[in-house]
């Protein structure tokens, strides 16, 4: 095999091939070397957790692999509460929050009503704990007994992270509003556009780019969240985890549930790291706009 | 015969406590090219946001075509801009839309005109300023003066009146201004009427019916060309061309 250098000035993106062997070879090694210390980094940790006096007892208790045999396909099928709670409270939260950003923008005295109540409404979400609205709306309505008012557990605890939830992401999109730069509006007013078309056409569009990143790390919280509704008594995941637990005083369910967690919010983060790595290199690029 | 197509009396502004415009007096015939100059600061940029009424003034008027009156609370200012094109010196092309939607969403929203005969008209003008083949690209893939020349084809899209360019080579590398210039002398041929704010002499010799020399708030000396560069009466003219030529 001959090897040939094109002639200077060529339309080729030229790498000398030996140079690029190297480059190979450097980059298998690396990794090499990293596997190998990792491995051996488990191992050390493996032989000393296992040495440690208590381990056989915390073994027993946490990762016994009869229990979760036992116990695991019950808990998948209560996680499936867990997803439709959040399958229908995200939508519902992202109307809220857009609404609720909406509505603190506008600037008419018209508008001076729903710009008070989304301020308040933000105010008092953002400052109450979620599991505290879970309680008041949860436990409270229903004793209200109210006429056609629905008593499900499943309705108030989703109502109620929706509320919650709502006020997080309206101020994540207001942000998002903020950080269009202002000579945007400028060009589209300047163009004729009135102040509504230039925020449907010019301004909401690339707020709601900005925010795609803030809004999935919203939702992988809000998928955890899922299982506060447990206090209400709905037999969702870590409900279904604690009623095994009691009845066996043995905690692998427990183990077993945080593992479905985890199942799900890892590819979400990654996916959501993704976005973000993809929108700062992509305004990296835009340059001036 | 000439018929003046701008007309700012009088008009003050000041940010704050900060006085900018203080008493700015200006008339721009239709079919002339004005070139505002005047040191960084002087108000050239706010000046010509009050001419579309994205600034309120504090005090005069301005009119348009000697009948509307831009700053007027009753004008309909929406009404104004679709009459008044303006360029700016970062382009502000909207990043999420492509070439071609950025010059056809005016023409669509504001105009109420058919998408095809918006593309239509777009992609005329596009050819015309030797954008061939930019249609659907995002704009983050324009060179800078390729970039102001879009912005430039979204404004005329309108089908404006005036078009006021506020210092729209500043941001340019050198080697694009040519590019950007050309496609604003082209413009003055076609008869529109500019209001630029430049620190591009050369070009405003060429091109200018009349430059006028902020200064202090107020428009100290303007008159043809020739004459402001030429033989400029005031002291703080001369001063203002000398640092410029340097
Ligand atoms: N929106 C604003 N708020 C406060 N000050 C402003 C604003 N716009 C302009 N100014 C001030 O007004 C003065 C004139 O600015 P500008 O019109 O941009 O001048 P030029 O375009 O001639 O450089 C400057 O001192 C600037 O800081
Ligand atoms: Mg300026």
């Amino acid at each position: 095999m001959s090897i040939v250098v094109p002639a200077p000035g060529a339309a080729v993106a030229y790498v000398d091939p030996a140079r690029r062997a190297r480059v190979r070879a450097r980059a298998r090694r690396d990794a090499l070397r990293g596997m190998v210390s990792l491995l051996a980094f488990v191992v050390v940790i493996s032989v000393v957790v296992s040495l440690t006096p208590g381990w056989p007892a915390v073994r027993e208790t946490f990762f016994n692999g009869q229990e979760f045999i036992a116990t695991f396909p019950g808990l998948l099928k209560a996680f499936w509460l867990n997803v439709r709670i959040f399958l229908i409270a995200e939508p519902l939260i992202l109307v809220v929050g857009l609404l609720v950003a909406l509505a603190r923008t506008l600037k008419s005295p018209l508008f001076l009503p729903a710009r008070v109540v989304a301020t308040l409404y933000v105010d008092i979400f953002r400052g109450v704990p979620t599991i505290l609205v879970i309680f008041l709306l949860g436990f409270g309505v229903p004793a209200l007994r109210l006429q056609g008012m629905p008593k499900d557990a499943v309705f108030w605890g989703t109502a109620a992270l929706v509320l919650s939830y709502g006020a997080y992401v309206a101020e994540v999109f207001r942000a998002g509003i903020d950080s269009v730069h202002p000579s945007q509006r400028m060009a589209a007013r300047s163009l004729g556009l009135s102040l509504l078309q230039t925020n449907r056409y010019v301004v909401l569009p690339q707020a709601v780019r900005n925010v795609v990143p803030p809004l999935l790390n919203d939702f992988i919280s809000l998928q955890k969240d899922t299982a506060l509704v447990a206090v209400l008594g709905p037999i969702e995941v870590l409900r279904r985890a604690q009623i095994d637990a009691s009845s066996t005083f043995n905690y692998t369910p427990y183990v077993g549930a945080a593992l479905i967690f985890i199942a799900l919010t890892i590819p979400m983060t990654r996916f959501a790291d993704w976005t973000q790595s993809r929108s700062r290199s992509r305004r990296r690029a835009g340059g001036v706009s | 015969m000439t018929t003046t197509l701008l007309g700012v009396n009088g008009v003050w502004k000041s940010f704050d406590d900060h006085p900018v415009l203080r008493g700015i007096d200006l008339t721009v015939e239709r079919h002339q090219a004005v070139v505002l100059i005047g040191a960084s600061g002087s108000g050239k940029s706010t000046l010509l946001r009050c001419i579309n009424g994205l600034e309120t003034v504090d005090a005069g008027s301005i009119f348009l075509d000697g009948d509307v009156e831009v700053t007027s609370f009753d004008t309909d200012l929406d009404a104004v801009r679709r009459r008044v094109g303006m360029v700016f010196q970062s382009y502000n092309l909207f990043p999420h839309m492509t070439v071609l939607e950025n010059i056809v969403l005016g023409p669509q929203k504001v105009l109420g005109r058919q998408r095809r005969e918006s593309v239509e008209i777009a992609r005329g003008l596009l050819t015309r300023f030797g954008l061939d083949g930019k249609a659907s690209e995002y704009p983050d893939r324009l060179s800078g003066g390729q970039a102001q020349r879009v912005a430039i084809v979204r404004a005329l899209a309108m089908e404006p009146e005036l078009m006021l360019f506020d210092e729209i080579t500043s941001a340019l590398d050198p080697l694009l201004v040519g590019e950007v210039l050309d496609a604003v002398r082209e413009l003055k041929t076609a008869g529109l009427t500019l209001v630029m704010a430049t620190h591009e002499m050369t070009f405003a010799r060429d091109v200018a019916d009349r430059v006028c020399f902020l200064h202090d708030g107020i428009v100290l000396e303007q008159g043809p060309p020739e004459q402001v560069f030429g033989h400029p009466q005031q002291a703080q003219t001369q001063l203002f061309l000398s640092r410029l030529a340097r």
